[in-house]
C-alpha cells in the first residue's frame, strides 16, 4: 500500500485597492504603527462600514479568471471572537453566499503534464491588524504585546481550493498559477514577503483508495519556498506518527521556518464557536448580469491565452512561450523588449539567456531588473541592424546592468564598439595580422583542406582582437578566405 | 427550556464576561425564564418563510475607491487606556 | 419661555422678541436648578452652548440663519459628539470623548441648533425604564416615584419638565414612543434607513433608528426635516428624498382609514387604558376618519423573536468594548483573557449583560436555526402581517403601552415582565415601519399615549395625523404641575 497526501489550500490574497474594504483609510504598506487606522478600522463606537466598489469588481475578475459561478447575491456576516488584532470583536466576512462560487485553476507539473485543481469558493473579507511582540511592559513589568491596526479593514480575498493536490510540489504549482493569475489581473501585487498574499494548507495522509484521514491546517506560510517545506515536513510526520500506531489530531498547526518544524497552536485551539451571523450594517450586494458583463469586457489576457498568441503570432516554441508568460511581469517585460526591437525570437532569446542568467546570479526579480526592457529592445536592435557584433552586445549588457550608462548608443559609441563593416579597413587589418603571423600562413597554406577550417579560426581571433572586436565576422571571413586562396 | 450553571459559565467564556460566581444562580435563572419566552416562536410553522434579515428589501450600495482618510491617530488615542510608541498595549500574547 | 414650541420659538428668534444667547441661557438655568430631582442629563455642556447661541445670534444678525439656528436642543447620549464625553450611559464609556460626530449631530449643527448636552438613559438603550443606567435613574416629571420610560427616558423627562424645547432619542423596540407617552409628549420613530445611523452607538443594527422627541407633532416634523436624509457613511441608509415634513401637516383627515388592530386591545389592555385609548380613536372620526377593524395575527411573537435578534446583534455589537483602544479597561489584567473579562465584566451592568448572554447563547453552534432563524423568519411573518394590513387601510392606532408609567423598582427583579411592557412597540422595529406616539389623555394622573403607524416613508401621513389630533385636542399642552 502506498500513502498519498491530500492537500487543500486556504490562500489569503490582499486585493491591490487604494482605500480598504469598508472604509477610506489607505492600505500602503509599511507606514508608522496606527496611522492608517481610520475610526471604522479602530471599531470605534458608532462607525459603520460601506463596501468598496473596487474590491467587488476585483472579486469578479478573479471568478471569471477561474470561469466559476459568480455569486449574483453574496452576503456579509461577521465570524465573532476576541482577539487583540481585531478591534470590533468581529471579522466582517462571507460565509454561506460567497461572492465566488466552484471555478477551476490549471496548475504545470514538472514533468510537462497539466492538472486541475477545483476552486470550492473565493470570498471577501477584511484583514486584521498586527501584533507586535516586542519589549513593552507594564507597569509591574509584565511583558506586553503592542497592536498596530493599519493593516485592519485590508481587503483580502480568499481562494478556497478542493483537497486535490497529492504532493508539495503540486500545492506550490497550485499557488504559483494563483499568484499568476492575480497579479496578471493587476488584483495584487502577490508580493509574499510583505504578506500580499498568505497561504494555509490542510494536509491530510491515506492509503490510496481509502478514506480520507484526519487532516491538520498548517499556518504561517508565507513563501513558495516554505509552502514546500511545511507541507513536506508535516506529510513525513504524520506518516510516521501513523506508521507507529498513533493517529493523527485535528488541529492547527504553526509552521517555524528557523526551525523547519510544525507545532501545535493549542492557543487557539479550544473550542471556537464563531457564531457566523449576517452583518445587519451590511447589505445583500447584489450583481447583474450588465456588471459582469461589463467586467468580463475588461478584462486582461490571461497567462493560458497569453501563452496562446506568443506560440501562433510571435512563433515561439511551447517551451519559450510557457516560460516568458508564466508571470505578467515577465510577459510584459518581454513584450516590450519584442515591441523595441521588432524580433520576437530575439527577444526571447537575450530575456531567456543573458539576462535570466544575470537575474538568478544577482538574486534579481524582473520587477526590478537594472536593464530596463526598453534597454535591453534597443541593445537586441543593434545587433540586428549589425550595429554591433554579439560579443559587443554583450560588453554593452554588462554596462547596463552595471549602471556604466543608460543609452545603448551611447556606451556603444564610448566604448568604441560600433561593428566595423567597411571593408577597406577591416582589409587593411587582415593584411596586418597575415604580416604579423608568416609561420601560421605558411602552415595554413600547407594544410589540407579539411584541417584548414579549424585553423582559419586563429586568423578570426587576432583580427577580432586588433580590431577589439569591432569587425564584422563575417566579412572578416570572406576576406581572410579571399586573402589566403 | 433550562438551563444550567455550566451553559451560563460556557456562554460567558465566548462572550468573554466575567460573572461573579455569586451571581450564576440569577443570571441561569434569568436566561431560562428569557428561553422560555422565545421558545414560543417554536409553535409557529415557518419552514416556507424566508428570513428576513434587513428590514427593507434594499441592497449594498458601493463606495468609490479613494482614500479619504488621513492620520488622526493622537486624536483617536487620547481615549485609549494604554499606548506606547502609537501601538495599543495588551497582556503578552502567546501564540 | 420654556414653554414654547420650538415653532413658538422659532417665529420668536425670527422676530427679534429674543435672542439665542437669551434662550439658552434660560434652559441652562432650568437644567440647574431643577435637574437634581429627574437626573435627566449625564452631561451638561454650558459653555459649549452658549458660544453655538453666539454664532446663531450672529448668523441671525447677517441674516444668514435657517429656520431652526439658535434653538436649544439636547441629545441622547448615545450620539457621539466630537469633544464632549459620550457614555452610553454605561461604566465601560463613562471615560469616552467621542472623537467626531453623529451624523445626526453634525447635521443639527449645521442647522445652527443648540446642544445643551446630552441625557440619560438605559445602559446602551438597553431598557424599557431607565433604570439600568450607569448614571443612575430617571424619574418622571409627572411623578418623581415612577418611571420616565426607556430607553430615552432622560429625553423624554427632559423635555416633560421643559429643561428643553426637544431632545433627540433612538428607537430599537419602542424606546422613542415609550418614554414620550410614559412623560406625556410626542415621539416619532422614522422608517429604518431615513435616518443615518453613522454616530449612533449601535444596540441591534437592523432596528435601531434614531427620532425626534419634542411637545408637538408640528415641532417633530421641523426636527425631522434636519435629522433625516441621506447618509452616505450608512450603508443601511436610503437614498430616498427628503420631503418638508410640515407641508401636508394641515390636510384634511375625512376619508382617512384607520385601522385598530384587536390583538393591541385585548388581553394585557387596562380598561382606563382600553377607554382613554378609543376616545382618542374617535377624535379622529370626528375629523372625517373611518375605523377599521383590523388583525395582525402574529403580533405575541414580536416579543420572542425581538428578543432573539436585538441580543443576537447586540452581542456582537457589544464585543469591541475590550478594554484596548478605549472605555473602560480593569487594573492590572494578568492576561489577556482578564483583560477581556474583567472589563467587560465591570464595566457592563445587569441588563446589558444578561443581553450579551442570551445573544452569545442564540448564536452559538447548534442553536443558530432554533433561534436566530428562526425569529428572523417570523420577523418576515410580521411585517407582512403589516403590509396587508396597510392594503385595507392608512394608519394603524392603538395604545403605545399597556398601562400608564410604572413605579420605579417595580419590574425590575424579572427580565421578562419587563420586556412585556414592550409589546405594542417592537413589531414596528421588526417591520422597519415609522411609528409616532401622541399625548392621548391621563391615566391615574399619570399621561398615555397613543401610537399611529404608518407604511414604509410615510412619516408626512403620521405627523399629519398627530398635527389635526394636537388641533383637535389639549393633551400635548398639560405640563406636569410641579413645573408649571
Amino acid at each position: 500500500m502506498e500513502w498519498e497526501a491530500v492537500i487543500g489550500l486556504e490562500i489569503h490574497v490582499q486585493l491591490a485597492t487604494q482605500s480598504k474594504i469598508f472604509s477610506g483609510a489607505s492600505i500602503a504598506f509599511g507606514s508608522e504603527p496606527n496611522t492608517q487606522a481610520c475610526a471604522v478600522d479602530l471599531g470605534l463606537p458608532g462607525i459603520l462600514p460601506v463596501l468598496n466598489e473596487t474590491a467587488v469588481e476585483m472579486a469578479v475578475k478573479f471568478g471569471l479568471a477561474v470561469d466559476a459561478e459568480i455569486g449574483m447575491k453574496s452576503v456579509f456576516e461577521r465570524k465573532n471572537y476576541f482577539y487583540p488584532d481585531l478591534p470590533k470583536g468581529y471579522q466582517t466576512t462571507q460565509n454561506d453566499l460567497p461572492i465566488i462560487g466552484p471555478g477551476l485553476v490549471e496548475i504545470q507539473l514538472e514533468n510537462g503534464t497539466s492538472k486541475h485543481i477545483r476552486i470550492h469558493h473565493a470570498h471577501l473579507e477584511e484583514d486584521a491588524g498586527k501584533s507586535l511582540h516586542e519589549a513593552f511592559f507594564d507597569e509591574n513589568g509584565r511583558g506586553m504585546t503592542g497592536v498596530d491596526l493599519n493593516r485592519a479593514g485590508t481587503p483580502l480575498l480568499e481562494i478556497v481550493s478542493q483537497p486535490e493536490m497529492n504532493s508539495a510540489k503540486e500545492a506550490v504549482a497550485y499557488i504559483k498559477a494563483v499568484h499568476s493569475i492575480v497579479t496578471y489581473l493587476g488584483i495584487s501585487d502577490g508580493n509574499m514577503a510583505e504578506g500580499s498574499m498568505r497561504c494555509d494548507a490542510n494536509v491530510s495522509m491515506h492509503y490510496k483508495g481509502t478514506p480520507l484521514g484526519t487532516r491538520c491546517e498548517i499556518k504561517n506560510i508565507n513563501s513558495f519556498k516554505f509552502i514546500e517545506k511545511a507541507i513536506n515536513h508535516e506529510i513525513e510526520r504524520q506518516i510516521e506518527l501513523l506508521e507507529d500506531g498513533g493517529r493523527v489530531i485535528q488541529e492547527t498547526r504553526l509552521y517555524d521556518p528557523d526551525k523547519n518544524e510544525t507545532r501545535s497552536m493549542r492557543s487557539k485551539e479550544e473550542a471556537n464557536d464563531y457564531r457566523y451571523f449576517p452583518c445587519p450594517d451590511l447589505l445583500p450586494v447584489v450583481l447583474d448580469e450588465a456588471y459582469i458583463e461589463h467586467i468580463r469586457s475588461e478584462m486582461p489576457e490571461l497567462p493560458k491565452q497569453k501563452k496562446q498568441r506568443f506560440i501562433d503570432e510571435l512563433g515561439l516554441s511551447a517551451y519559450d512561450a510557457s516560460v516568458l508568460s508564466s508571470t505578467r511581469a515577465m510577459a510584459d517585460y518581454f513584450e516590450q523588449v519584442f515591441q523595441t526591437c521588432g524580433d520576437a525570437k530575439s527577444a526571447a532569446n537575450w530575456v531567456m539567456g543573458e539576462l535570466s542568467a544575470q537575474m538568478n546570479k544577482d538574486n534579481v526579480e524582473v520587477e526590478n531588473c537594472p536593464v530596463s526592457a526598453v534597454q535591453l529592445g534597443q541593445l537586441v536592435k543593434r545587433i540586428i541592424d549589425s550595429t554591433i557584433n554579439a560579443k559587443a552586445a554583450k560588453q554593452v549588457f554588462v554596462a547596463l546592468w552595471e549602471k556604466e550608462g543608460n543609452s545603448v548608443d551611447e556606451i556603444i559609441a564610448d566604448k568604441g564598439l560600433k561593428q566595423v563593416t567597411d571593408t577597406g579597413a577591416i582589409a587593411a587589418v587582415v593584411d596586418e595580422v597575415l604580416a604579423k603571423n608568416p609561420q601560421q600562413v605558411e602552415q595554413y597554406l600547407a594544410a589540407p583542406a579539411d584541417k584548414r577550417g579549424k585553423m582559419i579560426g586563429f586568423f578570426v581571433g587576432q583580427i577580432m582582437k586588433a580590431s577589439k572586436g569591432t569587425a564584422n565576422p563575417q566579412m572578416v571571413n570572406q576576406l581572410l578566405s579571399e586573402k589566403l586562396g | 427550556m433550562a438551563l444550567d450553571q455550566t451553559d451560563v459559565e460556557k456562554v460567558a467564556h465566548l462572550a468573554r464576561l466575567q460573572i461573579e460566581e455569586q451571581d450564576i444562580p440569577e443570571y441561569t435563572r434569568n436566561l431560562t425564564s428569557i428561553l422560555d419566552l422565545v421558545s414560543q416562536m417554536q409553535a409557529v410553522d415557518t419552514d416556507d418563510i424566508d428570513p428576513l434579515a434587513h428590514p427593507l428589501d434594499a441592497t449594498q450600495r458601493l463606495r468609490h475607491d479613494e482614500v479619504t482618510e488621513t492620520n488622526q491617530r493622537e486624536h483617536f488615542q487620547k481615549n485609549a487606556p494604554a499606548i506606547e510608541a502609537g501601538l495599543f498595549l495588551v497582556p503578552k500574547v502567546i501564540e | 419661555m420654556h414653554n414654547k414650541t420650538i415653532a413658538e420659538l422659532a417665529k420668536g428668534l425670527a422676530d427679534g422678541d429674543f435672542s439665542s444667547v437669551e434662550l439658552t441661557r434660560h434652559f441652562l438655568q432650568r437644567i440647574n436648578t431643577l435637574d437634581s430631582q429627574y437626573n435627566s442629563f449625564i452631561t451638561v455642556t454650558g459653555e459649549q452652548a452658549l458660544a453655538q447661541a453666539e454664532a446663531a445670534d450672529a448668523l441671525r444678525a447677517a441674516g444668514n440663519a435657517g429656520k431652526l439656528a439658535g434653538i436649544p436642543i439636547a441629545h441622547k447620549d448615545i450620539f457621539c459628539t466630537e469633544g464632549v464625553l459620550t457614555t452610553c450611559a454605561s461604566k465601560m464609556l463613562s471615560n469616552f470623548v467621542a472623537p467626531y460626530d453623529a451624523t445626526v449631530v453634525s447635521r443639527f449643527k449645521q442647522a445652527g441648533l443648540v446642544t445643551l448636552g446630552k441625557t440619560n438613559m438605559d445602559e446602551f438603550a438597553m431598557g424599557s425604564s431607565n433604570e439600568n443606567s450607569f448614571y443612575g435613574a430617571v424619574k418622571n416629571p409627572w411623578a418623581l416615584g415612577a418611571v420616565p420610560g426607556g430607553s430615552s427616558g432622560g429625553s423624554a423627562a427632559a423635555v416633560a419638565a421643559r429643561l428643553v424645547p426637544a431632545a433627540t432619542g433612538t428607537d430599537t423596540g419602542g424606546s422613542i414612543r415609550q418614554p414620550a407617552a410614559f412623560c406625556g409628549i410626542t415621539g416619532l420613530k422614522p422608517t429604518y434607513g431615513r435616518v443615518s445611523r453613522w454616530g449612533m452607538i449601535a444596540y441591534a443594527s437592523s432596528l435601531d433608528q434614531g427620532g425626534p422627541m419634542a411637545r408637538t407633532a408640528e415641532d417633530c416634523a421641523l426636527l425631522l426635516n434636519e435629522m433625516a436624509g441621506f447618509d452616505p457613511k450608512d450603508s443601511t441608509s436610503l437614498k430616498k428624498a427628503v420631503p418638508d415634513y410640515t407641508a401636508d401637516l394641515n390636510q384634511p383627515l375625512a376619508g382617512l382609514r384607520i385601522g385598530l388592530p384587536k390583538e393591541y386591545f385585548g388581553e394585557g389592555l387596562s380598561s382606563e387604558m382600553g377607554d382613554t385609548i378609543m376616545t382618542a380613536v374617535k377624535e379622529f372620526e370626528k375629523l372625517g376618519a373611518t375605523i377599521h377593524e383590523i388583525s395582525l395575527p402574529n403580533t405575541m411573537l414580536a416579543i420572542p423573536a425581538y428578543y432573539v435578534i436585538a441580543p443576537a446583534e447586540a452581542s456582537s455589537n457589544l464585543s469591541r468594548y475590550d478594554g484596548v483602544r478605549f472605555g473602560h479597561r480593569c487594573e492590572n489584567p494578568v492576561n489577556l483573557e482578564d483583560l477581556y473579562k474583567r472589563s467587560r465584566g465591570e464595566g457592563f451592568g445587569k441588563e446589558v449583560q444578561r443581553r450579551i448572554l442570551v445573544g452569545t447563547y442564540a448564536l452559538s453552534e447548534g442553536y443558530y436555526d432554533a433561534y436566530y432563524r428562526k425569529a428572523q423568519r417570523i420577523r418576515r411573518l410580521i411585517q407582512q402581517d403589516f403590509l396587508n394590513a396597510f392594503n385595507e387601510v392608512d394608519l394603524i392606532m392603538g395604545p403605545t403601552t399597556p398601562s400608564e408609567a410604572f413605579d420605579l423598582g417595580s419590574n425590575t427583579d424579572d427580565p421578562v415582565q419587563m420586556y412585556m411592557e414592550d409589546i405594542y412597540t417592537l413589531a414596528v422595529n421588526l417591520a422597519g415601519l415609522p411609528g409616532i406616539s401622541v399625548p392621548a389623555g391621563l391615566v391615574n394622573g399619570r399621561p398615555v399615549g397613543l401610537q399611529i403607524l404608518a407604511g414604509h416613508f410615510q412619516e408626512s401621513q403620521l405627523l399629519n395625523a398627530a398635527h389635526q389630533f394636537q388641533n383637535a385636542t389639549n393633551w400635548h399642552q398639560l405640563a406636569p404641575t410641579a413645573n408649571q
